[in-house]
């Protein structure tokens, strides 16, 4: 959006300015009357220099994630992005760097020509380490192998074996990352009514704290926030869909 | 003023009970989904004309788009009513006369009208302001027809045009409904969606004059109207979760309530406005507590494994909560004494959620989807149970997800949220007489958890 009413402004101050132009030679000429057919061919207008804008979208991923490219050029005849190669004066496409990228773009015309870069942060994720270091954060990326989203059957709360398997997982990298603090948040299919989803939510939640406080991990480094179904990671109606929303989320409360 | 007693007291008697006798039905009803309950009751509804309004002062341009919006809102409240058999206008007689002098009454009381009351007057506006002069007279009675003359004079504008309708139509509705008084001027408080966000709005009962309460730019969910009509109590999430919220509608900005760890939600006023019941998972557990208004001296009510959630509490007693529990699996509906004690399960299984409890304490509405799991036939709707019997009857049929039900004051209409597309996107407020007729959809898709006024 931003860019499309950059460059409409853009075109706009042309035509202003083009306008001036004719409008201060139109001064020139009115003293001899001329008339502008004896004139001949006008010369051709000096071309105007190409634009270009870049942009990725997200501009930080874990390694593995893609990422979406979009340009838009004007004025230009050919388009290069380095590493991808000639491409249509305006699109999108979709990436995935293997490690941090500067993207660069080059939109040559008539008018000469103009550059356009975007970099991609791509986090690689460090390996967790055993030392038990207890100002560790570790990475986002370990904190997310280890410590997994667990999930759940309908209008229950209690945790099934599996999530029972990943809770030691989890309390055991949070053991020995002593700097980190959580926060679980309990989700419910759309089914349900509001009020009832965010209680069963909040039981959610703290099923998957429960879980971690025997296995060790302190209460006061775990939050617990129900959302019921007022947040939804999956919008579709079926089965598939309504199990990704009945989950305890993890993330790193900071 | 002549006024015949017996009508008004069948009507009390008729709508007070009649869904009591409509309960009262075998409980092998229960495998019917559908009954119509309307003419059960065996009392015929008091045969009322409304007059269109005679304009005076007819120069002031503004005149007659006024009088129009005060004759359309003054028909509907009275159709809204339920107590009336409202007389078609094209049945009525070609006159409108201004003042008693001017009514032929004869003309309203005989064939085809056959009118038992004519509602009429005289609309006029002139310097700003308008002037009502309105009448409700009884057509069968020659030598003393007058049963009500009212006199409003307020600023001219479309809202006061309607206002004054809803007072007029109130007043009518008092004197023929058995001294209930009715609910024309009455609000309805709801959850409008927009944007990611929940914001708190109200409107007029008959959804006119829709309009925003919150800019909090959040989730906010479950407004609930104090008794006197001064506060919202609401539940909304913050960085911690869901906390109780407070609006003053006094003062137009929030006010503060003391905000605890865990989830908080659901708030419900005591009649007498001291009080407030919700759900708190502040000890870990979602559990029912009680606070003052203030927040203050807060204390657990339930204690048992599973989520507790909805309360509310008898609005006659003021002693009793209704709440959903799920302490045996899935949500059912349960009453206690306020202290906790005399805990009693209402339904025996589905999926039961969202009580409300009507104004003279009799019946409970809440919705239920009772063959609940997947394939199950039926759908979650509407229901009234009387508490005493716990005996009930199914209000909505095949329209779809309806929950949040909502009693109106006078305890003969009940509003909810309806789901007719099955996405929570689609849902919208209707309101309905207490027996499941007279369906109206008050707003647009996009609100949701409608809270009736209590006056």
């Amino acid at each position: 959006m931003n860019l499309s009413h950059a460059n409409y402004r853009r075109a706009v101050a042309m035509l202003a300015v083009a306008a001036a132009l004719s409008a201060v030679t139109g001064c020139h000429k009115k003293d001899k009357a001329v008339d502008p057919s004896s004139l001949g061919p006008m010369p051709a207008p000096p071309a105007a220099a190409p634009t270009a804008t870049l942009s990725a979208d997200p501009v930080a991923i874990d390694l593995g994630q893609s990422v979406v490219l979009n340009w838009r050029t004007q004025n230009a005849t050919v388009v290069t992005i380095d590493g991808i190669g000639e491409v249509p004066s305006n699109g999108t496409q979709t990436v995935s760097p293997s490690s941090s990228t500067n993207f660069h773009l080059t939109a040559k015309g008539d008018g000469g020509t103009t550059e356009a870069n975007v970099r991609v942060t791509v986090r690689v994720p460090v390996a967790p380490t055993n030392n038990g270091d207890s100002g560790d954060m570790g990475s986002e990326a370990a904190f997310h192998q280890n410590v997994q989203d667990v999930f759940f059957d309908y209008d229950s709360y209690d945790l099934r074996p599996d999530a029972q398997t990943s809770s030691q997982t989890a309390a055991s990298y949070l053991n020995a990352h002593k700097a980190i603090k959580i926060v679980i948040g309990g989700y419910c299919d759309e089914r349900g009514s509001a009020e009832y989803n965010l209680a069963l939510g909040e039981n959610r939640a703290n099923s998957a704290k429960t879980a971690l406080v025997n296995a060790g991990v302190p209460a006061s480094r775990i939050r617990v926030i129900s959302y019921g179904k007022e947040k939804q990671f999956c919008t579709e109606q079926n089965e598939s869909c309504w199990q990704q929303n009945r989950r305890a989320q993890f993330s790193m409360d900071r | 003023m002549n006024f015949r007693s017996e009508r008004p007291l069948t009507h009390l008697i008729r709508f007070t009970f009649a869904a009591a006798i409509m309960l009262s039905l075998p409980v092998g009803l229960h495998a019917q989904d559908w009954f119509k309950t309307e003419t059960s009751s065996g009392v015929s509804n008091i045969r009322l004309a409304v007059a269109d309004f005679k304009g005076v002062s007819a120069t002031d341009p503004q005149t007659l788009p006024l009088k129009h919006t005060f004759d359309t809102t003054l028909y509907n409240d009275l159709s809204n009513a339920g107590i009336f058999d409202l007389i078609s206008k094209s049945m009525l007689p070609q006159a409108s006369p201004g003042a008693p002098a001017e009514i032929n009454l004869a003309q309203w009381g005989g064939a085809p009208a056959s009118a038992a009351m004519v509602a009429f007057g005289a609309f006029g506006s002139s310097g700003g302001r308008i002037t009502v002069n309105g009448f409700l007279f009884d057509a069968k009675n020659t030598q003393f027809p007058q049963v009500l003359a009212k006199q409003y004079n307020e600023q001219a504008s479309d809202d006061m045009a309607r206002q004054v309708a809803h007072r007029f139509a109130d007043e009518i509705i008092f004197r023929l409904g058995g001294g209930v008084p009715g609910i024309a001027e009455t609000k309805i408080y709801y959850v409008k969606i927009g944007g990611g966000n929940k914001e708190i709005w109200a409107m007029d009962y008959d959804g006119a004059n829709q309009h925003a309460i919150t800019h909090l730019g959040t989730v906010s969910i479950s407004p609930r109207i104090s008794p006197d009509n001064s506060r919202i109590a609401f539940s909304s999430l913050g960085r911690d979760g869901f906390q109780i919220r407070m609006y003053s509608l006094l003062l137009n900005r929030p006010v503060s309530f003391p905000s605890a760890g865990g989830t908080n939600l659901s708030p419900a006023w005591s009649p007498n406005g001291r009080d407030i019941a919700f759900s708190s998972s502040r000890s870990g557990d979602p559990e029912i507590w009680i606070a003052d208004s203030n927040g203050g001296s807060v204390h657990r009510v339930t204690s048992f494994r599973g989520p507790d959630v909805s309360p509310v509490f008898n609005p006659k007693t003021g002693s009793q909560i209704a709440w959903i529990s799920g302490r045996t699996g899935l949500p059912q509906l349960y009453i206690m004494d306020t202290d906790g004690s005399g805990v009693s399960r209402m339904t025996d299984g589905g999926y039961a959620t969202s009580p409300s409890w009507s104004p003279n304490g009799q019946f409970i509405a809440f919705a239920w989807d009772r063959k609940y799991g997947p394939g199950a036939p039926g759908g979650q709707d509407i229901y009234v149970m009387e508490v005493a019997t716990k005996r009930w009857i199914q209000l909505t049929h095949d329209i779809g997800r309806c929950d949040f039900p909502s009693w109106s004051p006078d305890g003969r209409h009940i509003v909810f949220a309806n789901t007719p597309g099955g996405r929570s996107s689609s849902t919208r407020i209707v309101s309905m007489l207490a027996d499941g007729t007279g369906r109206k959809t008050l707003t647009e898709a996009g609100a949701d958890m409608p809270n009736w006024s209590w006056k």
